[in-house]
């Protein structure tokens, strides 16, 4: 049965003043216009009804004659709603729901630095992923700004918060890091070992992701969706394939529907182990590192020899999938899930019986239930933090309305808490593999791809293995690309880091990171 | 500890030879390439991986070539957290502007002689993401290249080859 309590409460709550939006897809999400003051009361009106902030954008709507569209996402168990509005293109602000709710913070900085829209009353309107030598006045996501051109360098100087007190010193760490890692900063206060703060900067990754999809096709997009986070390649496209899905009305057929989760269930595996892995190393357990890199290593190979490709790239294209697995295939993937499962088992009782591992990852960069609430955090980090959620059971599409997975959730929220998740979903996800190879219906892979109409908006949510990946995208006047909001779990998980790190000492920062292990390129974008 | 011993028995020794290719053209370089490595770095190379802007697909094959089954290691290969100590920057990504003063300034303190290898399409030439107001384009719009490896990304025997002709391409 479909939930409707928020869009119930905003019906009711705004009566004519909340119009609905046809152009929007699916169905099951909808879009309530609402009178641009009153963009903040929907906000109070939905926190009061528990609602989680999922994601904040704005698009520069100004070709279809009615300025920029401002949206913000809320969910609830099943329930995904929009609540838009819009600012003139002589008025471009709109009223903050900062105050409601913390992840909105970071949401619209970000809309402030690269859409030029304004958010009053917002607390902190230092820029987010546009670095201070940028000209104040590039807003690379208004369609009048030319991608193109390189843009000039200016002086200027970013503005970090500041703890005073005696013995109170600062490090500042990156944006190269020591490992084979993506690039940020963060700047630690401490007092000796302690943490007392954390601030997170940034953005060095930014290439321009959602500016180029709108110099791109439709199928062009896939690629480019494979490749915000390179290790969520699956998840990512598939995202993207499902919002313009939903636009065009366009159902895949059945048995590439179930290909799409065995891939999506395959990276998944892979990514985990690879972390279980890196977190064991960073609490000096090398082993450990070394065994689950040869469980993921074998994966892979599995992965270029039945799909083409070890991360599945450009596997899953709009209308369906662009692999096929005969007999052999399918055989090969039970024997591999056999050997996975064997090798698999006896390395967690390795890792769950090593004392010294146990006193490095429990109690150790712990978010508590309460904040990763709060902060509306998503994936493992939520389920190793007490939030049962997962967008396979919340909104899930075939097969996995049959083979339903089973979310571990856990309440310590330490290091060990969000291995552990990962450690259980393992091993669902080797069960959801096995009944997919054994029940995998016969039929084409790929439905006919069917451009979009203009001045449509479709929407998608998928669990990557990070958590709940979300796409809008919007077509433009020509049915063309005219704006791809892409909101990776990481740019909400990266808040629940700085909260998670308090009281930390200095040397378990980087085993706290590795155990969120967030993207910076689908932050960044 | 008994289980782990276990383990570490019933797993041996995985390294793999490289794919027979890969295999056949590192013999055919290896004698060149011992000289080489011993001449001009002394047994061995010490690398310093950058990402300046990659989806961090590229990442995740340059990790793969420390997992046990490629081992760069056995060739004197290992990874540095100092560009003070790198004799190669392995440097992937299409340069985002955001990156490019940061690689500039690893590049700087890497110690001449020092080798620069663009790892993966986007780091040669900028791949998907192109030219555009965040992104350069390539590694060398930012800093001199000796060599590339291409691939989205390259797998990690690819890679492993690309380090080895790099070293050869500069004693020659
Ligand atoms: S070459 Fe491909 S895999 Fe490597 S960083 Fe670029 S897009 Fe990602």
């Amino acid at each position: 049965m479909e939930k409707n309590d928020l869009r119930n409460i905003i019906v009711s709550y705004f009566d004519t003043d909340a119009i609905q939006d046809n152009n929007q897809s699916p169905a099951s999400v909808p879009a309530y216009r609402v009178p641009r003051e009153r963009f903040a009361e929907a906000a109070k009106a939905m926190k009061s009804a528990d609602a989680r902030l999922v994601a904040e954008w704005a698009a520069d709507e100004s070709a279809f004659g009615r300025g920029f569209g401002i949206y913000a996402c809320y969910n609830k168990e099943s329930e995904y709603l929009i609540v838009k509005t819009y600012a003139p293109l002589e008025d471009l602000t709109f009223p903050s729901i900062t105050k409601k709710f913390i992840a909105a913070n970071r949401f619209e900085r970000q809309m402030k630095s690269l859409m030029g829209v304004m958010p009053t009353g917002h607390p902190d309107l230092r820029p987010w992923i546009k670095h201070e030598d940028w000209p104040e006045d590039a807003y690379p996501l208004q369609k009048s700004f030319d991608a193109s051109k390189p843009m000039t360098r200016i002086k200027g100087e970013y503005q970090f918060i500041k703890a005073e007190g005696e013995g109170v010193y600062e490090i500042p760490v990156g944006p190269v890091h020591a490992g084979i890692i993506e690039p940020g900063h963060f700047r630690f206060q401490a007092v000796g070992e302690d943490i007392i703060n954390l601030e997170e900067r940034l953005g060095y990754v930014h290439k321009g992701i959602e500016k180029r999809f709108e110099s791109l096709s439709w199928i062009d997009g896939v690629k480019l969706a494979g490749r915000v986070s390179g290790d969520s390649a699956v998840a990512h496209s598939l995202c993207y394939s499902r919002a313009l899905e939903s636009i065009t009305g366009c159902n895949p057929p059945e048995r590439a529907l179930w290909l799409r989760a065995l891939m999506l269930e395959r990276e998944r595996t892979a990514n985990h182990l690879g972390d279980i892995g890196a977190i064991a190393n960073d609490a000096a357990f090398t082993f450990l590192l070394y065994q689950f890199s040869r469980l993921r290593e074998m994966l892979l190979r599995t992965n270029l020899k039945l799909f083409g490709h070890r991360f599945m790239m450009d596997r899953i294209i709009p209308g369906g999938v662009a692999v096929g697995i005969n007999n052999d295939a399918k055989k090969e993937i039970i024997s591999e899930m056999h050997w996975l499962e064997k090798e698999f088992e006896r390395l967690v009782v390795i890792y769950d019986e090593n004392p010294s591992l146990e006193d490095r990852v429990r109690d150790t960069g712990v978010l508590k239930p309460e904040t990763a609430k709060e902060l509306g955090v998503v994936g493992f980090t939520a389920r190793a933090s007490g939030q049962a959620m997962d967008c396979r059971i919340q909104s899930p599409f075939p097969p996995y309305d049959r083979i339903i997975p089973k979310a571990p959730v856990l309440n310590s929220g330490d290091v060990h808490a969000r291995a552990w998740v990962r450690i259980e979903e393992i091993r669902e996800s080797i069960r959801i593999i096995r009944e997919i190879v054994n029940n995998l219906p016969e039929d084409k892979t790929a439905s006919d791809f069917i451009v979009p109409t203009p001045d449509k908006s479709g929407f998608a949510v998928v669990e990557g293995w990070r958590g709940e990946i979300v796409y809008w995208i919007q077509s433009g006047i020509k049915g063309e690309i005219n704006r791809c909001m892409v909101r990776d779990p990481s740019s909400v998980n990266w808040l629940a880091l700085e909260q998670a790190i308090h009281g930390n000492i200095v040397p378990d920062f980087p085993l706290c990171n590795k155990s969120f292990n967030q993207s910076y390129s689908g932050h960044d974008l | 500890m008994i289980r782990i011993l276990h383990q570490i028995f019933r797993t041996g020794i995985v390294t793999e030879p490289l794919p027979a290719e890969a295999e056949a053209e590192i013999q055919e370089l290896g004698a060149k390439l011992e000289d080489a490595v011993r001449r001009r770095f002394r047994r061995s190379l010490t690398i310093r991986a950058v990402d300046a802007g990659s989806c961090n697909g590229c990442e995740l094959e340059i990790h793969a070539i420390n997992n046990p089954i490629y081992n760069c290691e056995r060739f004197g290969i290992h990874f540095t957290a100092s560009p003070r100590f790198a004799d190669m920057l392995l440097v992937t990504g299409p340069v985002s502007r955001n990156m490019e003063i940061a690689l500039k300034r690893t590049y700087n303190a890497a110690p001449p002689p020092k080798l620069v290898v663009a790892v993966g399409d986007c780091g040669c030439n900028g791949g998907i993401f192109g030219e555009s107001y965040a992104s350069l384009g390539s590694i060398d719009k930012a800093i001199p290249v000796d060599a590339c490896i291409h691939g989205c990304p390259p797998a990690p025997a690819a890679i492993l080859k690309g380090i080895l002709k790099a070293i050869i391409g500069i004693s020659l």
